[in-house]
């Protein structure tokens, strides 16, 4: 039954994937379709922090600094290599690789919750600042400028495999995006479904008592840690394609908007903060064009909000109150 | 010999200003074990309500000593009424709740006073040393750290209304067994703990703009400084500020003042990495 409920929304998210992408191009102008991207790479962002926090029960404040090193991996790959489809593995790799090893020294640390919240945000801050003084013609990888605070403006966008002389088209950079959400729901499912997404879980919910069967706790919490931050590098890479990286990436506005998306739409679940990420995107975007209302002050009272009235968020209490209608 | 003490009064200056931005922050997640992640618009207001009291007329020292933590201490009280209070034990819901009254009110600051820089420039001239000179506004401040913590330390170690703080801190429920009234404990902790953030805002202010934003700048650092302190609020957080403070003025010597932070973030997670709660967690334990 649960085997077949899983297989069952996997398909449905890749058929609804394959709609969108077969349709909104059609009917979206070319500004629309790259917002759209921006919102499908934010989506990718909030799953990765929904599998991490959600199911890993690992707050990490810091999800927004994979997010940036995937972004920045991906355009000082492409600016040296130039054929953009070999920056891809560099752009997962990077983020990998650094969630491995802040993963090893939290975990393998033994730092408690509140302590590991507070190192992932200070981790963050550290590589926005650094990336925010990297000014000036001293700081270069190869090819790339870091260029500080305004990033790398010049950032290219992915290529026809093996020909980096086409570009690929904005549309198709979105179909791209949105089979990479598609993607990664559907790996987050697997993943769940499996002993190692088992074990995970279990941890979660009682960690001494797994630890007492027998599972090595930090080595779990280290995998799935990992995982998270290469679908952030991932979800980065994607962002860098449709607007250009910048220190902001690794700014505590990100990791904020992150964790603010997974708790509406629902600790726990992978289908509400995709949901929560674009309704919150599409919030702030309208909050943006009101006059004399500054987003932050709507954002900020949302969350408040939120946290006080629907503390388990929104997929977890729109099912609670479907499940009472059906049931007298 | 006056080239030491210069830059010893300069590192002493450093140390000071972190302890007394973590101040408020160390009584909050001290008393109460809350993360209060709005604790950088504390600050921020602390700054902003002595600059209205002063271009409203009012005496500088005033407007910084007693307008600025009066005004912050208020709303305090009202967001432990409103938000705080319904949360005690959630700290994870805790902190997100205060980091939307973060975002909400740097967002309700700009719409008021927009997003430039106000600001008023440091009473009290410069103090020669020898062939040096350094500023007396950051011998005061240095005195003025001094005197709150010890002043905070007093009311908690000889007073009665200490005594009852003290034990609250340490087994709530047998506190409130014994008759304590622990809601009231926890309220009055967290306006006198946004009292002290808005005074050191305010104090602040001179040294660095004052802008909406201005208190993101100083959360990452108040919280290193607080987690390394550890259990003891008091001791810890002044060991962690010291070290810490240290670590930043002499990157800030040697490099740049960005690198000096990186150094003392990172300083900091390594000290964490071997001793995970806290300074305290292993020295001075029984300090307060």
């Amino acid at each position: 039954m649960e085997r077949r409920r899983a297989a069952f929304q996997s398909g449905l998210a890749v058929f609804a994937a394959a709609v969108a992408a077969w349709w909104l191009p059609q009917v979206l102008e070319l500004f629309s379709i790259i917002n759209a991207t921006v919102y499908t790479a934010m989506a990718v962002l909030a799953l990765s922090l929904a599998l991490v926090w959600g199911f890993g029960g690992i707050l990490c404040f810091g999800q927004a600094a994979f997010f940036g090193l995937g972004g920045y991996a991906y355009a000082v790959g492409a600016l040296n290599v130039g054929d953009t489809t070999w920056a891809i593995p560099i752009a997962l790799l990077v983020p990998t690789l650094a969630a491995a090893a802040l993963g090893y020294v939290m975990f393998y640390g033994r730092i408690s919750d509140v302590y590991m919240g507070v190192i992932t945000l200070t981790v963050t801050l550290i590589l926005f600042n650094f990336i925010n003084s990297t000014a000036g013609e001293e700081w270069r990888i190869g090819a790339a400028p870091l260029g500080g605070f305004n990033g790398i403006p010049a950032t290219p966008p992915l290529n026809v495999p093996g020909d980096p002389g086409t570009p690929l088209t904005p549309e198709q950079i979105f179909v791209v995006a949105l089979a990479c959400l598609a993607g990664c729901y559907v790996l987050c499912k697997l993943i769940l479904r499996s002993h190692f997404g088992r074990v995970v879980v279990a941890i979660r919910e009682n960690e001494l008592r797994a630890s007492l069967l027998g599972y090595d706790v930090r080595l779990y919490k280290l995998g799935i840690f990992t995982i998270g931050g290469a679908m952030a590098g991932l979800a980065g890479m994607l962002f860098a394609n449709c607007v250009f990286v910048s220190p902001t990436m690794f700014s505590l506005a990100y990791s904020g908007q992150i964790i603010i998306w997974v708790m509406i739409g629902g600790v726990g679940t992978l289908f509400g903060p995709v949901v929560g990420a674009m309704l919150l995107q599409a919030l702030t975007a309208w909050a943006g064009t009101l006059p004399d209302i500054n987003p932050n002050l709507i954002l900020g009272l949302v969350l408040v909000v939120a946290v006080l009235a629907i503390p388990r968020g929104l997929q977890p209490t729109l099912a609670g109150l479907l499940r009472r209608r059906e049931a007298p | 010999m006056d080239a030491i003490l210069a830059t010893g009064i300069q590192a002493l200056t450093g140390i000071a200003s972190l302890l007394l931005v973590s101040l408020g922050l160390a009584i909050v997640f001290g008393m109460m074990r809350v993360i209060n992640l709005a604790h950088g618009e504390f600050l921020m207001l602390g700054a902003y309500s002595a600059i209205l009291a002063v271009e409203a007329g009012v005496n500088l020292w005033v407007a910084m000593l007693v307008v600025a933590p009066v005004c912050v201490g208020l709303l305090g009280a009202v967001v432990e009424r409103l938000v705080i209070r319904r949360l005690y034990g959630r700290m994870v819901d805790t902190m997100l709740a205060t980091w939307g009254l973060s975002l909400a009110l740097i967002g309700a600051v700009t719409m008021a006073f927009g997003n430039s820089v106000a600001g008023f420039s440091a009473p009290l001239g410069s103090v020669q040393i020898g062939a040096y000179s350094t500023s007396g506004y950051g011998l005061f401040l240095i005195g003025a750290t001094v005197v709150l913590l010890l002043a905070v330390w007093m009311v908690l170690r000889f007073t009665p209304v200490g005594l009852i703080a003290r034990g609250t801190m340490q087994n709530a429920g047998m506190a409130a067994a014994l008759g304590v009234p622990t809601e009231r404990v926890y309220a009055l902790s967290f306006a006198a703990g946004a009292a002290v953030s808005g005074l050191a805002g305010a104090l602040m202010a001179p040294f660095s703009g004052v802008v909406p934003t201005m208190g993101t700048a100083y959360i990452a650092k108040c919280f290193i400084t607080v987690i390394t302190g550890g259990a003891a609020m008091l001791a810890g957080t002044a060991t962690a500020a010291g070290l810490l403070g240290s670590v930043n003025t002499i990157g800030t010597f040697a490099f740049t003042p960005v690198l000096g932070e990186v150094l003392m973030l990172g300083v900091a997670i390594v000290l964490l990495r071997l001793l995970p709660q806290g300074i305290t967690g292993r020295f001075f334990r029984r300090a307060l």
